[in-house]
C-alpha cells in the first residue's frame, strides 16, 4: 500500500478510453462499477465537447460479484451495436475487472458473432501499466487489428502515395494543447510540401487505418503515445518514423532535417535548410528574442522542470540551449522512460529526478528555491505556496490548460508561445532591477498591521532629498521600497530618512 | 416507532408510478463523500483504501481542494496487496501510524471501495485490533460503487458513526426528557442526522428553538470527540433524503424512534419538517404559515421565471424527490424524476408531500424512475424537450449544444439548500441557466451541433 493523494498519471483504462473516444464512431464499454465513468465528465468538462462521449459502462454491481457478468457484457455490447452502429466496440477492463478475472475475451468473441461492429478487448492490465502506456498499447492494438483485417480480406494496399506524405500519430483528446499542436504540424507539413496521409486517432475512422502504409513515413510528436504503433508499422512495412518532438527552434530544425533525410533516401531530393533558416530568423521570433537585450537578464537564472518526458525534456533543452537559463534539475514522472530521459537531458541540467511522488517534487523545489518552475498543475500549486512563478508545460492539467485561443507548443509558432511563457514567468526587467537596488522581495512582514501602526507612532519623516529619490522610483515598486526603508529606519531607531538611510536599508536587505 | 404510513395506503389520491430501468446511469462514486465529510468533521482523517481509479476520481472531482493539504488520502493498493503477498494488517498499520504522526487526528475513517469488497479485505475485523494497538478510533464505512451511488457514501459513513457510542456515554438511559425551560418545551431528546454546513446547522437548530424544540445533538458533530449522546428511546430525524441506512441503524442498533418527515428543502419542505417534529412531540407550532409565506414572497422573482416551465431530473444524488416537490410547488411541471435508489419507507413522508403538492397544483404526479438508463432518458428528453434538465456533467455540455438548458446536479449537493433561509439558493441554482440563456439569446441560434 502507498499513501497518496495525488497522482501524475491516471489509471490504465483512462488511456484506453482516450484513444477509443478519439476515433470517430468507436464506442468504448467499460467493465466497471457505478461511478467509474468519470472519464465522460472530464471529456465533457475539460474539452467542452459538444457530443456525448462514446463511453458507457457495463455496470459491475453486487449481482455481478456474486454470479459473474454472464450475459450482461454481451448484451451491453450488442445493445450499443444496435443503438449507435459503431464501427468498433472496445471493451475496456478496469481495476475491478482485473481482479474479478472474468473471461472478458470470451464475451468479446461471443458478442462479435452477433454485432455488425468489430469488437476488441483492450489489452491493458491495471496493475502493470498507467494511463499513457495503456493508450500507447491500445492505439497499436487497434491499428494492428485493422491492418490484419485488411490483409486477410486482401484489401491492404501498400503502394506509396505519389507525392511525399506522412502519418501523424498522436492526436488524441484530453492531451496538453494537442489540437493546437496538430494545427501547427499540419501547417509545417504543408510548408514542406508534404501531404498528410492521415492523423490518428483524433477524428480518424478505423476503416481508414488500412491506408496508413501508403504514407512515406510517420511522425510521433509525443513519445508517451504512438511509439508502439510507429514501431509496428516500421517492422511490418518498413516505414521510417521520426520521434523527435519539434518543440523549440533547435528541435524543430532537427525534426525537419530528419524529414529531409527520409525524403532524400526515397529519392525526392529536397533541401529544407533555407526554410529552416528563414523560419528561425524571421517567422519565429523566439531565436531573435533569445538574443535581444531583454533576455540577457535571464542568463544563469535558476529553473526547475518537471512533467511528462516529452515536454520536460523539450523544455529543458529550450531553457538551456536557447535561453541560457540554468536548469538545476529536470525530471519526469514517466518512470518507465527513464533511460531515454537521462540520455536526452543528461548534459543539460545539474541533476535528473525520476519520480511520481509529488511530495518529493515539492520538497525538492523548496530546497532548491528556483527563480521559476516549469511543471504540471501540481507544481503550479507548490509554486503558489512558495511564492515562486510557474509556467504549466505538461499534463496533468486543468480546464485553463484547454485554451480557446491558438496556443501550440510545437513548431515555430509553438516556439513563440513558449518564449512568451518563459519570459512572463520571471519577475523581470525593470521591476527586478529596481527591487535589487532598493532591496528585498519580502513584503509580507512589513505589510503587517502591527508594524504600520508602529511606524505611525514613531512618525518617521522623509527629508527632501530622499523624498525626491523616492519619487524617481516607478510606481509599481515604490510602495514596497518605501515600506522597506521605513522598516529599516524603525529598527535602527532613526527618525528621519535621508538618502544615506535609503541606501543603508538597501544594503541591509541585500 | 414512529414510521410513516405506506405510500399506497392513500387510496383517495392518485398513485405514484415507480419504474426501474437498467441502472446504466452516470453518477459520482460514493467515495466522494470524503470531500464534504472531512471538512465537516474537523478532527477526522479519511483514508480511502482503493486503487488508482479511486484516487484519480477524487483528484479530478475535488479539483482545487486537493491542494489545501486535505485531511484525506488514498491507501493505494498495489499488486502485492491484491495477491495477498502483503499483510493487510501490517500495511494499514504502517499507513495509519504515518497519518497519526503527521496529522494527529481524533479518528481515522477507513473508506472501503470496490476493490476491498472484491478481494474481501476484512476491514471491520482489522479495525478493532489496530485501533487498540495505535490507540486511535478507526471507523469503517463501505462506500463502494458496487452497492451505492454518490451521496449514499455519506449514509454509509454516518451509519458506521451511529453505531459508535460517544466515549462519555454511560450505561444508564440518560435523560429521557428535555427539561422545559423558558426557551424550550418539555419533550424527549431529539437528535438530527445528516451532514450539512455549520451555518445551516445553526439555522435549522434555531428554527426548532423558535418552536420550543431543543436539539440535543447532531450526527455528525463538528468534531468526532463531540459525537452526540444517543440513548434508547431518543427521537431521531433526518435532514437528507439519502440517509436510510443511518436511519435504520439508529432505530435497530440504538433503539431510537425515527420521525419520518419530509426533508427541510424549500420553504414547504422546511415547514412540513418542523410541523412533523412538533406533532410527534405534541407541540402546537407557532407562526409557521406566516414564515413560509414570507419566504415565498422573497422567492417571487425566481418563481416568476420558472412558473409553468418543465423540468426533467436524470437522477444521480437522491435529492431528486425533495427538489422536484419544491419545484412543483414553485409552479414547474416535472416530466420525470430519475433517482438512483428509492427507499419508500424512509422517504415516505416526502412522497406523500409530493402527492399532496401535485394535487394542490392540479398536475399529474411525475413518474419516478429508479436506476435510470441515461441513454433512454436522452431519447425521452429529445421527445419531451423540457425547459430544464437537471443532470450530471457528462451530459450537460452535449445537451446544451443541442439547445437544451441544463443545471449541473452536483451543485445541489455542495450548495446550502436546507431550511427557510436557503430556499432562495435552490431557485438561484435552478434559474441560473434560464437567466444566463435569456441574456445570450441574441448571439445566434440555440443549437450548436447538427448531430442528433
Amino acid at each position: 500500500m502507498k499513501l497518496a493523494y495525488w497522482m501524475y498519471a491516471g489509471p490504465a483504462h483512462i488511456g484506453t478510453l482516450r484513444i477509443a473516444s478519439s476515433f470517430k464512431n468507436v464506442h468504448a464499454i467499460m467493465h466497471a462499477p457505478l461511478g467509474d465513468d468519470y472519464f465522460n465528465v472530464m471529456r465533457s468538462m475539460l474539452e467542452r465537447k459538444r457530443d456525448f462521449t462514446a463511453v458507457t459502462a457495463s455496470v459491475v454491481d453486487r449481482h455481478v460479484l456474486a454470479r459473474g457478468s454472464q450475459e450482461k457484457v454481451v448484451n451491453n455490447i450488442s445493445r450499443k451495436d444496435r443503438e449507435e452502429k459503431p464501427d468498433l466496440v472496445v471493451l475496456t477492463p478496469t481495476c475491478t475487472s482485473s481482479i474479478l478475472q472474468e473471461d472478458l475475451q470470451n464475451f468479446v468473441n461471443r458478442a462479435s458473432l452477433e454485432t455488425q461492429a468489430d469488437v476488441l478487448l483492450a489489452d491493458v492490465n491495471h496493475y502493470r501499466v498507467n494511463e499513457m502506456q495503456a493508450a500507447d498499447r491500445t492505439l497499436e492494438q487497434i491499428v494492428q487489428f485493422y491492418i490484419k483485417k485488411a490483409q486477410k480480406t486482401n484489401q491492404l494496399d501498400t503502394s506509396k502515395t505519389v507525392e511525399p506524405s506522412v502519418n501523424i500519430i498522436g492526436s488524441f483528446n484530453l492531451a496538453f494543447h494537442n489540437q493546437h499542436d496538430m494545427a501547427e504540424l499540419k501547417r509545417l507539413m504543408s510548408d514542406l510540401n508534404i501531404k498528410i496521409n492521415s492523423i490518428i486517432p483524433e477524428g480518424a475512422s478505423v476503416q481508414d487505418l488500412k491506408d496508413l502504409p501508403k504514407a512515406w513515413f510517420n511522425i510521433v510528436p509525443y513519445r508517451e503515445i504512438g511509439l508502439l504503433t510507429a514501431e509496428y508499422l516500421k517492422k511490418e512495412f518498413d516505414m521510417p518514423y521520426i520521434d523527435t518532438t519539434p518543440m523549440g527552434v533547435v528541435e524543430t530544425a532537427n525534426c525537419i532535417r530528419k524529414i529531409q533525410y527520409i525524403l532524400n533516401e526515397k529519392n525526392s531530393n529536397v533541401n529544407f535548410e533555407k526554410y529552416i533558416d528563414i523560419q528561425t530568423r524571421f517567422v519565429s521570433q523566439s531565436a531573435w528574442f533569445s538574443r535581444s537585450i531583454d533576455c540577457q537578464n535571464l542568463t544563469g537564472k535558476k529553473a526547475v522542470v518537471f512533467g511528462d518526458s516529452t515536454h520536460a525534456a523539450a523544455m529543458t533543452k529550450i531553457l538551456t540551449r536557447e535561453m541560457g537559463i540554468n536548469v538545476v534539475w529536470a525530471g519526469t514522472y514517466c518512470k518507465y522512460d527513464k533511460s531515454w530521459f537521462e540520455k536526452e537531458v543528461g548534459d543539460l541540467c545539474d541533476e535528473i529526478v525520476i519520480t511520481d511522488d509529488h511530495n518529493l517534487i515539492g520538497d525538492l523545489i523548496a530546497k532548491v528555491e528556483p527563480a521559476v518552475i516549469f511543471g504540471t498543475q501540481m507544481e503550479r500549486h507548490v509554486a503558489k505556496r512558495l511564492n515562486i512563478p510557474c509556467g504549466v508545460i505538461s499534463a496533468p492539467v486543468h480546464i485553463q490548460n484547454f485554451p480557446l485561443s491558438y496556443r501550440p507548443f510545437l513548431g515555430y509558432e509553438g516556439a513563440n508561445q513558449i518564449a512568451d511563457l518563459i519570459y512572463n514567468s520571471f519577475t523581470l526587467g525593470m521591476e527586478d532591477h529596481l527591487l535589487e537596488i532598493f532591496g528585498g522581495h519580502d513584503t509580507k512582514e512589513i505589510l503587517s498591521a502591527g508594524l504600520s501602526a508602529g511606524v505611525e507612532d514613531l512618525d518617521i519623516k522623509w527629508d527632501l532629498e530622499s523624498q525626491a529619490e523616492l519619487t524617481k522610483i516607478p510606481g509599481f515598486v515604490r510602495g514596497k521600497i518605501k515600506r522597506n526603508t521605513e522598516k529599516f529606519a524603525q529598527q535602527q531607531k532613526m527618525e528621519t530618512i535621508t538618502l544615506e538611510v535609503m541606501y543603508a536599508a538597501k544594503e541591509a536587505a541585500a | 416507532m414512529t414510521l410513516t404510513k405506506q405510500v399506497d395506503n392513500t387510496d383517495s389520491q392518485e398513485k405514484i408510478n415507480f419504474e426501474c430501468e437498467t441502472g446504466n446511469y452516470h453518477t459520482f462514486c460514493p467515495i466522494s463523500c470524503v470531500a464534504w465529510l472531512y471538512q465537516k468533521i474537523e478532527d477526522s482523517f479519511f483514508l480511502v483504501i482503493g486503487t488508482k481509479t479511486c484516487g484519480y476520481f477524487l483528484q479530478n472531482a475535488l479539483g482545487v481542494m486537493i491542494f489545501a493539504e486535505p485531511r484525506y488520502a488514498m491507501a493505494e493498493l498495489e499488486e502485492g496487496d491484491i495477491s495477498a503477498q502483503l499483510s493487510d494488517y501490517e500495511e494499514l498499520k504502517r499507513l495509519c501510524l504515518q497519518v497519526k504522526r503527521d496529522r494527529n487526528p481524533s479518528v481515522i475513517f477507513w473508506i472501503g471501495t470496490c476493490t476491498t469488497e472484491i478481494i474481501k479485505m476484512d476491514l471491520e475485523g482489522i479495525a478493532p485490533k489496530l485501533e487498540a494497538e495505535i490507540s486511535l478510533p478507526i471507523v469503517v464505512a463501505r462506500a463502494n460503487g458496487l452497492d451505492y451511488a454518490f451521496t449514499q457514501g455519506e449514509d454509509t459513513v454516518l451509519a458506521a458513526l451511529a453505531q459508535r457510542p460517544n466515549p462519555k456515554q454511560t450505561e444508564d438511559l440518560g435523560e429521557l426528557i428535555t427539561k422545559s425551560t423558558d426557551e424550550y418545551i418539555e419533550h424527549p431528546p431529539l437528535i438530527l442526522f445528516g451532514s450539512i454546513p455549520d451555518p445551516v446547522v445553526n439555522q435549522l437548530t434555531l428554527e426548532l428553538k423558535k418552536q420550543g424544540v431543543k436539539v440535543s445533538g447532531w450526527l455528525p458533530s463538528k468534531r468526532y470527540t463531540e459525537l452526540p449522546l444517543i440513548y434508547e428511546g431518543n427521537y431521531v430525524c433526518g435532514v437528507n433524503p439519502y440517509l436510510s441506512r443511518t436511519a435504520t441503524t439508529l432505530m435497530r442498533r440504538r433503539k431510537c424512534k425515527l420521525i419520518g418527515a419530509p426533508f427541510p428543502i424549500g420553504p414547504d419542505g422546511t415547514r412540513a419538517w418542523l410541523e412533523k417534529i412538533c406533532t410527534v412531540f405534541g407541540i402546537q407550532t407557532q407562526g409557521l404559515q406566516e414564515r413560509e409565506e414570507q419566504i415565498w414572497e422573497k422567492l417571487k422573482y425566481y418563481v416568476s421565471l420558472i412558473d409553468g416551465k418543465s423540468v426533467f431530473f436524470m437522477g444521480d444524488n437522491l435529492l431528486e424527490i425533495s427538489l422536484a416537490r419544491f419545484l412543483i410547488k414553485s409552479g414547474m411541471i416535472v416530466f420525470e424524476i430519475g433517482i438512483p435508489y428509492m427507499d419508500k419507507r424512509y422517504q415516505g413522508a416526502e412522497l406523500q408531500l409530493l402527492q399532496k403538492t401535485c394535487k394542490e397544483k392540479q398536475i399529474p404526479i411525475p413518474i419516478i424512475i429508479e436506476k435510470p438508463d441515461n441513454y433512454n432518458q436522452v431519447d425521452r428528453i429529445r421527445d419531451m424537450k423540457p425547459d430544464l434538465v437537471i443532470t450530471g456533467m457528462a451530459h450537460a455540455n452535449p445537451l446544451e449544444a443541442r439547445g437544451i438548458n441544463t443545471k449541473w446536479s452536483v451543485e445541489f449537493t455542495f450548495a446550502q439548500i436546507h431550511g427557510f433561509t436557503n430556499a432562495i439558493e435552490v431557485l438561484e441554482l435552478v434559474t441560473r441557466p434560464l437567466r444566463r440563456n435569456q441574456k445570450l439569446e441574441k448571439i445566434s441560434s440555440e443549437r450548436y451541433t447538427d448531430m442528433r
